[in-house]
């Protein structure tokens, strides 16, 4: 095996200099609001340091002071999505002119180099299938030329939280594709493992030392461990046909009494790709903007058509979230829109967890898992 | 719906209310003057304009019914205006004022708080609008902001409806990407419940929602309540939560004297 190149941690900086030479705004962990979450980072020291987390369901909590590292925690509340597919956004506008007729622009789509520390591999699994949606499927300008100004530098998951599953949807917690740079973290510092060309041009530049083989034994020994400490699953199979067999479960009631209807967990959800357009006049009355914002299917304007609504209750739009989510899904993308990455659990604000629904929705009546 | 003439009408009234609403004209600065070259703002007395009975095409009411000369006020703008749009908490559930509602004791309150209660001619109860006259559109908040007015006004100008957004705050929330202050820090938050509009202001500085801009579409406040309890709520606070901008509300009211009464609806 070759031992990737080791970056002290001491020498994070350099990492970051370079990403800043290159022209990238840099984006990595900082705590806010009690959370982990992505925001711009200047230096190295303004990463989050010391922190570990706990996640239950509706429950999210960050501790300081319990370890020398810096990615010894699952994830925040955002995975990727909000840096490819904006919360909101212009789409076009249109001008009237002095003869009546109407012009009408794009949104610019120029956009700065974003380089991310801190990447899980759930993240970059749900970056998968966000691009067969906004690039395959439906080819999107705006997230097409953010998607190409990424540079995404992932940290192998060594502390997943009770919430995260990704080993079950085996999307993580190793990274093994779709990034620049993948490191593991030690207490010291990092394993630089070059994943892209661009990845391997950066880490050239990078003073890196040699890689100690038997510290990175240990290193990756311990995302193998982080996979096995996960206590949450998915059947590791296509739910399609049980979830569509069940769709007049006695749960979908029940779990409706818990469920707020209030999307966070679509919201949260890094594969979610849903949202509802709308125009927003000038005050003159002589322009109109042409916005996109995150929607959600617990949203009632979601299955809104031509005067009525026809998911009014909580029931049939809970059971369309997860329906699609782990059945439809399949045919449309080829595969679950999960990734294993809890984040529903946890920012459920009534701790509603699809993971034990889906045990009891696709369990037949014997009471063995179809 | 039928086309406004070239330049159509507008009046602001005020009813039992702060005046707070009628701020989201007044605060439009520049963009005011840019209005007012497309409609005809005949009656506001808050901007000095004086003529409560002219007829016009879209009438903004503002403030709850509160006195017996205000019912008949709210009746002869009904018949002076094409379109009735009540905006603010007051106009659409009663308001704070409301509050007297809940207890029935009107009299002793007027008598404990007036030093000569025998000027005071309010009703027992405050209502909204839509109790007394046919209200055509309703702009929730407390107060409404600049955004909305002008988006119910654009919209009635190209003659649609306007756009009734009713979806969660916490829809708005995680747009803003602000980190969920109940997940995070326990807060009793009443954004899954509560009508979007207002940019999801107070979790944006850390705090809880408290539901000003009243009831979403599909508010479960039954499992919000339950969360609540589960935070270490006692059942007369998980109440103060509901009963409070918008206890008016048939949602909110209902889900506050429930949580009074000590009990789940479910129970």
């Amino acid at each position: 095996m070759e031992i990737p190149g080791y970056l002290p941690r001491e020498q994070l900086q350099a990492l970051l200099e370079r990403l800043q030479q290159q022209g990238y705004r840099c984006v990595g962990p900082r705590v806010r609001e009690g959370a982990m979450v992505y925001d711009d980072i200047n230096h190295a020291d303004q990463l989050a340091v010391g922190y570990t987390q706990t996640q239950e369901p509706g429950h999210y909590r960050l501790k300081a002071g319990s370890t020398v590292r810096q990615f010894a925690w699952a994830n925040g509340p955002q995975a990727l999505k909000p840096l490819t597919f904006a919360p909101r956004e212009e789409l076009w506008c249109a001008q009237e002119q002095p003869d009546g007729s109407l012009k009408f622009h794009p949104a610019a789509t120029d956009y700065e180099p974003v380089a991310v520390i801190g990447v899980r591999a759930c993240d970059l699994a749900a970056l998968r299938l966000q691009e067969q949606h906004f690039l395959d499927s439906c080819a999107d300008p705006q997230f097409a030329v953010r998607r190409r100004s990424l540079f995404l530098i992932a940290v192998n998951c060594t502390h997943p939280a009770q919430t995260c599953f990704c080993a079950s949807t085996g999307d993580g917690p190793e990274v093994d594709q779709d990034c620049d740079l993948s490191l593991y973290e030690t207490d010291e510092g990092f394993f630089v493992s070059a994943v892209s060309p661009a990845g391997q041009q950066l880490a050239l530049t990078l003073p890196l030392e040699h890689g100690d083989a038997e510290l990175f034994k240990q290193a990756c020994a311990e995302v193998t461990r982080a996979g096995e400490a996960q206590v949450r699953r998915v059947p590791a199979k296509n739910l399609r046909d049980s979830l569509f067999a069940q769709l007049d479960h006695p749960r979908w009631k029940e779990v409706a009494e818990r469920c707020l209807s209030c999307g966070n967990c679509t919201q949260v959800c890094p594969t979610c790709f849903c949202h509802s357009e709308t125009s927003v006049p000038s005050v003159d009355g002589h322009q109109t903007t042409h916005q996109r914002q995150w929607d959600s299917c617990f949203s009632p304007g979601h299955s809104y058509i031509h005067g009525i609504t026809l998911r009014k209750e909580t029931e049939q739009r809970y059971r369309q979230w997860l329906t699609h989510k782990f059945g439809s899904w399949h045919d449309q993308y080829g595969r679950s829109g999960c990734v294993g990455c809890g984040r529903c659990i946890s920012w459920c604000p009534v701790g509603i967890d699809p993971t034990e629904e889906l045990d009891v929705i696709c369990t037949d009546v014997t009471g063995r898992p179809e | 719906m039928k086309a406004f003439p070239e330049k159509p009408t507008v009046a602001v009234h005020k009813f039992s209310s702060c005046d707070g609403c009628q701020l989201a004209f007044l605060n439009m600065g520049a963009d005011l003057v840019t209005l007012t070259q497309r409609v005809e703002i005949l009656h506001f007395l808050e901007a000095g304009l004086d003529n409560p009975n002219t007829p016009v095409d879209i009438a903004f009411v503002e403030g709850s019914l509160s006195t017996a000369d205000e019912i008949e006020r709210a009746r002869r703008v009904r018949s002076a205006s094409r379109y009735v749009v009540s905006i603010g908490a007051c106009a659409t559930a009663g308001g704070l004022q409301a509050l007297r509602n809940l207890d029935n004791s009107h009299d002793q309150w007027r008598d404990a708080i007036y030093a000569n209660p025998q000027f005071i001619e309010t009703l027992q109860h405050a209502r909204p609008i839509a109790s007394e006259i046919r209200v055509d559109y309703e702009l929730w908040g407390c107060p409404i902001n600049s955004r909305q007015l002008l988006a119910a006004i654009n919209a009635l100008l190209f003659g649609v409806p306007p756009i009734d957004d009713h979806d969660k705050v916490c829809l708005e929330c995680k747009r803003q990407q602000q980190v969920c202050v109940m997940v995070t820090q326990d807060k009793p938050c009443l954004g899954p419940v509560t009508r979007t509009g207002c940019g999801a202001l107070c979790p944006t500085f850390g705090r809880d929602c408290y539901g000003c801009y009243g009831p979403a579409d599909n508010p479960n406040t039954a499992s919000l309540s339950r969360r609540f309890q589960g935070l270490g709520l006692l059942p007369d606070a998980i109440a103060r939560r509901f009963l409070m901008i918008n206890s008016g509300a048939p949602a909110f009211h209902d889900a506050g004297l429930i949580a009074r009464s000590g009990g789940n609806q479910d129970d």
